[in-house]
């Protein structure tokens, strides 16, 4: 006998499994039983499971019978006109959805050409093969694997319209292009997924030429021109907010101009923006660091003498203040309640992102590149009929990483540029490569893509012809401006005295331990030296007693708090080694500093 | 160096020799040999370290930057008569930890000159697989009325090895043997008792080198050498086709155990050696051997790490700035040992000039005595 499950519970069994599963199959296509349920008989198991679970993942198939696909040319046309849906597909039993259990079972043709009577099922194309990501790349097929990959893990990190909605949003931190594309060489996933409204990237001119070494190693030339004219352009909005605490005891923040003279007050200059209500008004200018929000807390830890002073001295000022390194125009400013009852206050503060030199750009192809230098359109190099590419890309990028389809891109670009149709190309099935050179040529190109250019600063024809098209370019989420930093002196860390970490704390960049050995190697002790006293400390240690003396500022003597008044030694230490020392007094061992004869 | 104590400087014994055979076949006169001498201790001091260098800290990165290009795979020769051995970097950890045992032990068999053929070989390589009873046995069976237990040899001239080996290590036992069977019959009521002795029977060596598991011969230029998967060094060597001078083995533990510190240190070298070679890694053999050096001076071998070389530093400081802080701070602590701040990592700490490089060495001024 065989068990029967239904959705993870035994229900029954039965003598006839195979019977039960095919009625429920069919019943399921008649439409008798509901669309979500899958069924499968796994016969190493002897079981019949019926599952009808949420949270499965399921794909469409086309139904096959005897051979031949239930899907015909009269369905298709009747979807074109929009006489039939999909839904109607799935009700009438010509498309079913399997989930992994019953895909097990299944007999799935790829294409209706290989499909034989014992099918049960056919593919609707090749290419549902990836992801969403990788199915944006055209041509994918006439790449290396390893390069598909990359492109869609490219595509992700790329700025477009995330949303459609994001002038009512306040995320963290999010990207909006300005001018966005759609790319002129698709594929199927464009039309499927509504891209239309989400677009994320350019089209450009693309040259595949060098230019004076300033693209080597990936790094990309590109036009000024096309640059000011909205090339690439992204806002990055980033939000800010600003609760109205209640604390025990009645008492709360205020969300005002913080007067002079509140603990933590950092300057009128800070404040300029602020307008009466503690907030900053839309369009208003803001520099690193400076005040959107004034706010002043109640002070949570009081001192012994903090609780017999009031007023002013008893609050601190806990402004929300720009990131450091970043800049802005305050876009929108949100006053709200919170469930609580709070007052809640949202600023969003935009900042335009033109590309300059350090941004990141990448095709579909995972041909990543850094902008290195921007030339202006009259320098560029144009063809015979006056075209200016928007960027010159390095011919070394391609014969090591084997991106044909890019190649392709580039002539199914231009293709597509010139015929004003797009071109197609999801894959496994794209437009024959034969066709889109046909087309060049019957335009009156050279087949190869390739044209004759000619220097913008010298006039002079270029010995070689150079293969130009159109591509489609991401700006990738990695820009130089959210990423720079430098710093010569600055904040330090409360406990060890060493400089803070991150951009955002205006921290150095640690010299590590790596590092370290290379100087060591090199035998330059004194750079070493030099560059490790971050934290150094004149500390005074006691000649009995080993241990840390100290000042005593008022007799201005040097005492040693176990020995008194002996010798007391000058010695010059890392502050971290004295903290080590405090740490081992703490675990109590005894750390006996012993100074040799100077 | 200056030029005074580059005349003083005496050139090693193996180089001066091997000076001597050169000007004696040539045929050099006094002159041009004293000018060969001169040549040579230019240049071997050029190839010396200056004092003060860290050539310890160069030697790591020597090693370690290229091995960074090393890639994690233990690849496989599919289908060709070869064994599976460890490469690349596991390797590469596996020599520098000094495990107790390499993941794939291998020994290399030379045979000496009377035995070198093809015939030999592949007769030795036969002979050196460790068989058990377990690989030669057709039947065995437990007999519970005579609490006996009969085991059926498939090879009928196998069946005295049997017999031997049963007598010599089943104790309370009366071995018998009847045509192609070993019957042996076990002092006991028990079942399980008698299971147990079955299981024992079973692992029982009857044959080759224990410890051997496979041997492959193959030629390389005129010498006929089994390499062998397994290793048992002073077992293979007793043998006497063969060749005791060239016979190897990848496992260090055990050439020190058969050979000595040298040659282990011999092992650490070559192997590591090769197993940047296998990579197409370039490296100078002298930092592997300086490596190995490390490893095998204290006359056994340790292990780059924190029971070895990095345990045995003088300095508190450095130890417990590696591994284990506390076990090291607590157990100084105990002992009252001192730290006395000579090393490059204490200094680095508590910072001040570390006495390596250019901070080595301090200049003292002799005060004009007029």
């Amino acid at each position: 006998m065989t068990s029967i499950f239904f959705d993870g519970k035994f229900v029954g069994n039965t003598s006839e499994p195979q019977r039960l599963v095919d009625e429920i199959v069919s019943k399921r296509r008649a439409g008798t039983i509901p669309y979500q349920v899958n069924v499968t008989y796994h016969e190493h198991l002897d079981e019949v499971r019926i599952i009808s679970e949420s949270g499965r993942v399921r794909r469409p198939l086309i139904i096959v019978e005897n051979g031949v696909p239930k899907l015909t040319n009269e369905h298709v046309e009747k979807m074109k006109k929009g006489e039939l849906k999909w839904a109607d597909l799935v009700k009438t039993g010509i498309v079913e959805f399997l989930d992994s259990e019953e895909e097990e079972n299944a007999y799935i043709a790829l294409t209706e050409k290989e499909l034989t009577v014992e099918h049960t099922h056919l593919e609707f194309d090749p290419s549902v093969i990836l992801g969403l990501s990788a199915s944006f790349i055209p041509f994918p097929e006439f790449n290396r694997g390893d390069r598909v990959n990359y492109g869609a893990k490219m595509v992700g990190q790329s700025i477009g319209v995330f949303a459609t909605n994001y002038l009512l949003r306040t995320d963290t931190k999010s990207n909006v292009m300005v001018y966005p594309n759609k790319p002129l060489v698709k594929t199927h996933a464009y039309s499927i997924v509504p891209y239309d409204k989400h677009p994320n990237g350019n089209n450009v001119v693309i040259a595949v030429a060098s230019f004076d070494g300033y693209n080597m190693e990936d790094s990309i030339v590109i036009n000024a021109g096309s640059l000011q004219k909205g090339l690439f352009w992204s806002f990055m909005h980033r939000s800010y907010e600003a609760e109205q605490k209640r604390y025990l005891g009645g008492q709360e923040d205020i969300i005002d101009m913080p007067e002079a003279g509140v603990r933590g007050y950092a300057g009128e200059d800070a404040y300029k923006h602020l307008s009466e209500d503690g907030m900053s008004f839309p369009e208003t200018d803001l520099d690193s660091d400076q005040v959107i929000i004034g706010r002043v807390s109640p002070l949570r830890f009081l001192g012994t003498m903090d609780r017999f002073v009031t007023g002013l001295e008893n609050i601190r000022e806990t402004s929300v203040r720009l990131r450091h390194g970043d800049k802005g125009i305050v876009d929108r400013v949100f006053v709200t309640d919170t469930t609580d009852g709070t007052k809640l206050i949202k600023v969003v503060v935009r900042d335009l992102k033109t590309p300059e030199i350090g941004d990141k750009l990448a095709s579909r192809h995972g041909q990543k590149g850094i902008i290195a230098l921007i030339v202006s359109p009259e320098d560029m190099p144009f063809t015979e009929s006056g075209v200016v590419p928007d960027i010159i890309f390095n011919p070394h990028g391609i014969p090591s990483r084997m991106t044909i389809g890019q190649m392709l891109e580039i002539i199914g670009g231009k293709v597509a540029a010139i015929t004003g149709r797009p071109v197609l190309a999801p894959a496994f099935s794209p437009t024959p490569e034969k066709e889109l050179r046909e087309t060049l040529v019957n335009n009156g190109f050279r087949n190869d893509g390739k044209e004759i250019m000619y220097d913008g600063r010298t006039g002079r024809r270029f010995e070689s012809q150079i293969f130009i098209g159109s591509a489609f370019y991401q700006k990738l989420d990695h820009l130089v401006s959210n990423k720079i930093h430098a710093r010569s002196r600055g904040p330090v860390t409360l406990l060890t005295k060493q400089p803070t970490e991150g951009r955002s704390k205006e921290g150095g960049l640690r010299l590590g331990e790596m590092e370290k050995d290379c100087l060591i190697a090199h035998g330059a002790s004194l750079v070493l030296k030099e560059r490790f006293d971050s934290d150094k400390t004149t500390v005074l240690v006691c000649s009995v007693c080993g241990l840390v003396a100290v000042q005593d500022k008022i007799k201005n003597k040097r005492v040693c708090p176990i020995d008194g008044e002996v010798k007391i030694n000058e010695v010059q230490i890392s502050y971290a080694f004295k903290l080590m020392l405090d740490e081992l007094k703490s675990m109590l061992i005894y750390p006996k500093v012993v100074v040799g004869e100077e | 160096m200056s030029e005074q104590s580059q005349k003083e400087f005496e050139l090693p014994v193996k180089i001066t020799e091997e000076i001597e055979q050169i000007s004696k076949e040539l045929r050099l006169s006094k002159e041009k040999k004293e000018k060969l001498v001169e040549e040579v201790r230019k240049s071997y001091t050029r190839g010396m370290f200056e004092p003060g260098e860290g050539i310890g800290i160069i030697a790591a990165q020597s090693i370690s930057e290229p091995s960074t290009q090393m890639t994690m795979r233990t690849y496989h020769f599919a289908g060709t008569a070869g064994i599976r051995v460890t490469y690349g970097l596991p390797r590469l950890i596996e020599i520098f930890d000094a495990k107790k045992e390499p993941e794939t032990p291998m020994m290399t068999i030379y045979l000496k000159r009377e035995f070198n053929n093809a015939s030999e070989a592949a007769n030795l390589a036969e002979n050196l697989v460790e068989k058990k009873v377990l690989n030669i046995v057709k039947r065995i069976s437990l007999n519970l009325n005579e609490n006996s237990i009969e085991v059926e040899v498939l090879d009928k001239r196998k069946i005295e090895s049997v017999s031997k080996v049963v007598k010599e290590m089943i104790k309370n036992s009366n071995v018998k043997t009847k045509e192609d069977k070993v019957m042996v019959a076990v002092k006991t009521e028990n079942v399980k008792e008698l299971q147990k002795v079955k299981e024992k029977i079973l692992s029982l060596q009857v044959g080759g080198v224990k410890g051997v598991k496979n041997a492959i011969v193959r030629k390389e230029g005129d010498d006929w050498i089994i390499n062998t998967i397994g290793t048992n060094l002073s077992d293979a060597l007793k043998i006497k086709e063969v060749d005791e001078r060239k016979t190897y083995t990848n496992d260090i533990h055990e050439t020190a155990s058969v050979f000595g510190v040298e040659a282990a240190r011999n092992v650490i070298i070559r192997e590591a050696m090769k197993t940047m070679q296998e990579q197409a890694l370039d490296i100078d053999p002298r930092y592997v051997m300086l490596v190995a050096d490390m490893m095998t001076f204290a006359g056994d071998i340790n292990s780059i790490g924190r029971y070895g070389v990095a345990g045995a530093k003088t300095s508190i400081l450095s130890r417990a700035a590696f591994e284990e802080t506390i076990k090291h701070l607590v157990r100084a602590s105990i002992r009252n040992e001192v730290d006395n701040l000579q090393g490059i990592f204490e200094n680095v700490m508590i910072g001040q000039v570390v006495p390596a490089g250019t901070g080595m060495f301090e200049l003292i001024v002799k005060p004009d005595e007029s």
